[in-house]
């Protein structure tokens, strides 16, 4: 680890006012960020603790929450209004690491762990665009089982490692950001970044900007959503492929759904495709595994991982289907 | 660790080449074993009780104290930079920026490293420890992708780590063998396991494979796998007044003490390695660069160093197994009469160790067969050295033999056990030579009842529950009985009936200090209280590895030698006035805090009496047994029976082991509650071999990819069924206390008892471990 200051942010003013200095970061629960100061992918001079920050998690007006970043992940996937609601996201969170890290992670940091590809974090022995641009990517010839299938490019096939993320892409959740000159929320869908050229930039963040807060928009489709996660073993590993959808079938045809996948992309992979080739048709698994191909036309596969695009497009059917199958 | 053929290999330095087909001839009673073991009658003691671990305390308290963590004054730390080549030279080593570093002390590199002999590797001489005979840190060429470059010695451990971190190296890379297609490309040899060829022959096993009316002919293939005990590899070093101190976690202490004295060059008695408690071995904790490193270290700085393997430097410092592809060819009569058997392929090691993983050692005893054809090719790759992990050549020979045991028992139409019974083999079948107890069909038998069996649907792919198919299949376990020679032990029986039994053995969380002192106590007839058994230090006398499962063989015989100078001793002390007067040694044994004559127990007196009488405050006795001769007069192997039931996800192929039961015949089994735990343990990391483990080896650069047990998966709690475990308990007539070694037969079979039951569930053959859903899919 290289030496570093750190501070504990008071107030959000003072937090994006730390965290505007060159080489600062701000810290959550640390469950990644540290791991990587450890083997010295990440290396800041400055930490901004902001684990004191909100993490309240409060109704709106309009039927929507409002969760302060500092929330931990156990609380945000306990909490009642969440269990009940917003299902995918309770059952999302809970999929991911272990009870301990859930503890200590918070929602913000969540949003911004960076990818789990063993080349990124072999600092001394292995090639990679992400860690130092124009290196090259030792995984797109190397073991690529976990990487990508969708939305990769030459410079990066690695793979986003949230799954917090994809039920929060499914559930159209909105960020809140801050800086010291302006205030601003994005969608998460667009939160994230594609490799492209720039694997090393992996959020439409601004230098400095800061997440307070997740808004839920208020969906009684999201009642009846869910998420599955196929892995490698039955707890404590990251998503080969992942799915959180919910769906609102009315006289046997899709009237609303939504859905998203996890472990196949550089971000959580929202499915517009298959969501739009799915409104107004029977909700039969026909459609489902037509809606699936549709979104997996596009994927790609390396060396490793061509069982990928099989496996997401089965567990979206059966993810659909078990649906269906409430909704009716 | 299965090293039989090299224990044949020293006994028969001993014993000279050609005497073992007089040793096979020899009358029983010329053999260790021959007599059974006197405590074999006692059915009623503390053998066979479920005795709870006398370490539990300590451990829970985290009062035992482990090799990373006993205080040293005036201690300082040490971190090591790794090489990111798989072969060359170092052209350029720039360590001023980490000597500048806080609180560094000093940089060691091949520059200004202590001047060392190279490790004897393991077995080339009766102590030898080395994993390999490669210099530590002598010269500037590399030798395998992560080999030590640099070691940074500091005030704090983070301040080591951190000066590793800016240690500059620059390499001349040299052209590497780092792919298995590779190294077959430049060619094989019959690999030399300890000496001897793995290789056999019985008839012509070819030609009855072609004349059979049924026959299975596949190939499997195993991966890379690494070790991952708990404990991280540390070592706490310290020169004090010209001797070596080493706390370590070792499960060969003597050897160790030995082999670094040769190293550094001074006497054995200069070095002292101390192992009280071991988070776990599975033939890992022997000796590596780590140790070498440390006390070459502290010599340079003359201070104690403390030095403990990251996660990710036990990947690139201690060895695993080695991946294998094996072909299995099965040829039988249509009633399932096995004629012919081919086990045979190949495996990569390195050109410094002799340890190429012997998949075909479980072939060699598992079946009746009048052709028999078994053989192993050696490539070398340029890596880490390979070596012992959990049931070498058992662990991943079973998957493969097993697995067409069920293919072949599917073709033919039959029940997979009751082929396996109808192919039970009378002598042993590429030997001759007798069993010394055989019990796998009792094994099989109460296996099948207690799993039920009889549910089993023989059709693939017919039992559905939901979403999941469910399967249920079965495979063979086997393992070697093994006795190490140089076993000695000491025992110090004071007059107050206290006895002192002092081993150089290992506790490395088996039950091992809670076992013998159980047996000690039985031997000598006295309350377990009465008995303090020390191990872990290598001072104490005995050459005894904790490894090859022999251990407690290894310890059984040496307190059996001991007590027999110990009785003969105080027969002598007793003297014309006792009742024992004119017995000889033979015919007695402790009882009640004394001894008594075996066959008349009311001839006694206590060691009260006859110390008192004889004016003796104690006594004391040392002695070792004889050479191991009993395995190369029978065929000596421990057995069980493996069942397993699977659920297959049908849409993911996701697997779960719902139900596992592992019936095990291991001759006598001594303490029933840690014996289990090493069943279930073994068992549990058969789990891992089958569905999850592997080391990814990145052939490009000879690097492995995964070093962390976030990326090389072990099982979780959720992927770990409860599981069962009953045994035959039945005594093993020619070895010491009845009992076969138990810590590695848990590990075997349980591969291809998944694999089998995903056949079962699915339909689908998976030749290639680990299962994984993709495979299925």
């Amino acid at each position: 680890m290289i030496p570093f200051t750190y501070a504990r942010a008071t107030d959000v003013a003072d937090a994006v006012r730390r965290g505007g200095a060159e080489a600062a970061r701000y810290l959550g629960g640390g469950t990644n960020l540290v791991d990587l100061m450890r083997e010295t992918i990440e290396r800041p001079d400055i930490l901004v603790d902001v684990t004191g920050l909100s993490h309240a998690i409060t109704e709106r007006d309009d039927g929507g929450l409002l969760i302060g970043a500092a929330t931990s992940n156990t609380a945000l996937a306990e909490h009642r209004a969440v269990r009940t609601r917003y299902p995918a996201l309770s059952r999302a969170i809970v999929a991911g690491a272990s009870a301990q890290i859930r503890n200590m992670a918070t929602v913000g940091g969540n949003l911004l762990q960076r990818t789990r590809c063993a080349y990124f974090y072999d600092e001394a022995g292995a090639h990679c665009n992400k860690r130092h641009p124009g290196d090259g990517c030792d995984a797109m010839d190397g073991f690529n089982r976990m990487h990508a299938i969708l939305g990769a490019s030459p410079s990066c096939v690695s793979v986003h490692p949230s799954d917090m993320c994809v039920a929060l892409a499914m559930l159209d959740a909105q960020v809140h950001l801050e800086a010291p000159a302006s205030t601003r929320r994005l969608p998460l869908t667009e939160l994230h970044r594609l490799p492209g050229d720039r694997p090393d930039v992996e959020t439409h963040l601004a230098p400095g900007e800061l997440i307070t807060a997740i808004e839920l928009p208020a969906a009684s489709l999201a009642v009846r959503s869910t998420y599955r996660k196929v892995r490698d073993r039955a707890s404590y590993a990251f998503a080969l492929v992942s799915v959180a959808a919910a769906l609102e079938v009315e006289e046997g045809r899709v009237k609303e759904v939504r859905i998203a996948l996890g472990g196949v992309a550089h971000k959580p992979w929202r499915a517009w495709t298959a969501e739009a080739a799915l409104l107004g048709q029977p909700a039969t698994e026909a459609s489902f595994a037509a809606a699936a191909q549709a979104e997996l036309a596009a994927a790609r596969p390396l060396k490793d991982n061509g069982f990928k695009i099989e496996l997401a497009r089965r567990t979206m059917v059966a993810v659909l289907g078990e649906l269906a199958g409430e909704a009716v | 660790m299965s090293i039989i053929e090299d224990t044949k290999q020293l006994v028969q330095g001993a014993v000279m080449a050609g005497m073992s087909k007089a040793i096979a001839l020899a009358p029983d009673r010329w053999i260790p074993g021959g007599t059974p073991d006197p405590l074999i009658s006692h059915r009623h003691g503390h053998i066979g009780r479920p005795t709870t671990r006398i370490d539990g305390p300590l451990k829970v308290a985290g009062a035992a104290p482990f090799a990373a963590e006993f205080p040293m004054e005036g201690m300082v730390y040490a971190a090591l930079a790794n090489s990111t080549i798989a072969k060359g030279r170092i052209v350029e080593l720039d360590t001023r920026t980490a000597e500048e570093a806080p609180g560094v002390i000093a940089v060691m590199t091949h520059r200004n490293a202590p001047r060392l002999s190279p490790p004897p590797a393991f077995m080339s001489s009766p102590k030898a420890a080395g994993g390999d005979s490669l210099p530590v840190m002598q010269d500037a060429s590399i030798h395998w992708n992560g080999e030590p470059v640099a070691v940074v010695i500091a005030q704090t451990q983070e301040q080591a780590n951190h000066a590793r971190s800016l240690v500059r190296v620059t390499y001349e890379a040299e052209p590497a063998i780092t792919s298995l297609g590779a190294a077959k490309a430049r060619g094989s040899r019959t690999a030399m396991f300890m000496g001897q060829p793995l290789h056999d022959e019985v008839g012509d096993a070819d030609a009855a494979l072609a004349a059979s009316a049924v026959n299975v002919d596949a190939s499997y293939s195993t991966p890379r796998h690494n070790h991952n005990a708990i404990e991280l590899h540390g070592v706490t070093v310290a020169w004090q007044d010209g001797v070596l101190r080493i706390h370590d976690a070792s499960q060969l202490v003597a050897h160790e003490a030995w082999t670094l004295a040769q190293m550094f060059g001074i006497d054995e008695d200069k070095v002292v390695v101390t192992s009280p408690f071991v988070g776990g071995g599975f033939g890992g904790k022997c000796l590596w660069q780590h140790q070498v490193l440390a006390a070459a270290a502290s010599r340079m700085v003359g201070r104690p160093v403390r030095l403990v393997l990251s996660r990710e430097d036990v990947y690139r410092l201690v060895g695993g197994r080695s991946n294998t592809e094996q072909r299995v060819a099965l040829g039988a009569d249509p009633d399932g009469r096995i004629k012919a058997i081919i086990h045979e392929g190949v495996t990569p090691k390195t050109a410094f160790n002799a340890m190429p993983e012997p998949f075909i050692l479980p072939t060699r005893s598992a079946y009746a067969s009048e052709t028999i054809k078994l053989d192993v090719q050696a490539v070398e790759l340029d890596m880490l050295s390979n070596t012992f992990m959990r049931a070498p050549g058992e662990s991943v020979g079973t998957f493969a033999l097993e697995s067409a045991l069920d293919e072949l028992a599917h073709k033919l139409d039959m029940d997979p056990i009751e082929l396996r019974i109808r192919n039970e083999p009378e002598k042993d079948p590429t030997n001759g030579l007798p069993f010394s107890s055989r019990h796998i069909v009792e094994a099989w038998r109460a296996g099948a009842e207690r799993f039920g069996w009889s549910a089993r649907k023989p059709a693939s792919g017919t039992v559905r529950d939901g979403e999941w198919l469910v399967g249920m299949g079965c495979a063979t376990a086997t393992y070697p009985y093994y006795r190490m020679p140089g076993g000695a032990a000491r025992i110090t029986l004071t007059r107050e009936g206290h006895a002192t039994v002092d081993i150089a053995a290992h506790e490395m969380g088996m039950g091992t200090a809670t076992t013998h002192t159980m047996v000690a106590a039985e031997r000598l007839g006295l309350p377990l209280e009465a008995v303090t058994f020390n191990y872990g230090d290598s001072t104490l006398p005995g050459v005894v590895l904790a490894g090859g499962s022999q251990q407690t063989a290894s310890i059984g015989a040496s307190v059996i030698a001991a007590h027999r100078a110990l009785v003969k001793e105080l027969l002598k002390l007793a003297g014309n006035d006792s009742p024992l007067a004119g017995l000889k040694p033979d015919e007695v044994g402790g009882t009640d805090c004394g001894l008594c004559k075996l066959d008349d127990p009311a001839l006694y007196e206590s060691y009260a009496s006859i110390l008192g009488r004889a004016q003796r405050v104690s006594v004391c006795v040392e002695a070792s047994p004889s050479a191991p001769m009993e395995i190369m007069h029978w065929s000596m192997h421990s057995h069980g029976a493996m069942f397993c039931e699977v659920r297959v996800h049908a849409v993911t192929g996701e697997v779960r082991v719902s139900r596992f039961l592992g019936s095990f015949d291991c001759g006598r089994i001594l303490n029933p509650k840690t014996a289990g735990s090493q069943f279930r343990g073994g068992i549990i990391m058969g789990l891992g071999l089958a569905l999850m483990e592997e080391t990814r080896f990145d052939e490009r650069s000879g690097r492995i990819v995964n070093p962390s047990l976030s990326e090389y998966h072990v099982p979780v709690h959720m992927d770990v069924p409860e599981i069962d475990v009953i045994w035959t308990d039945i005594p093993d007539p020619h070895a010491p206390m009845g009992a076969r070694g138990i810590g590695e037969i848990g590990i075997t079979g349980t591969a291809a008892a998944v694999a089998n039951a995903v056949f079962n569930a699915t339909g689908k053959r998976v030749r290639d471990l680990p299962i994984t859903l993709d495979k299925l899919m």
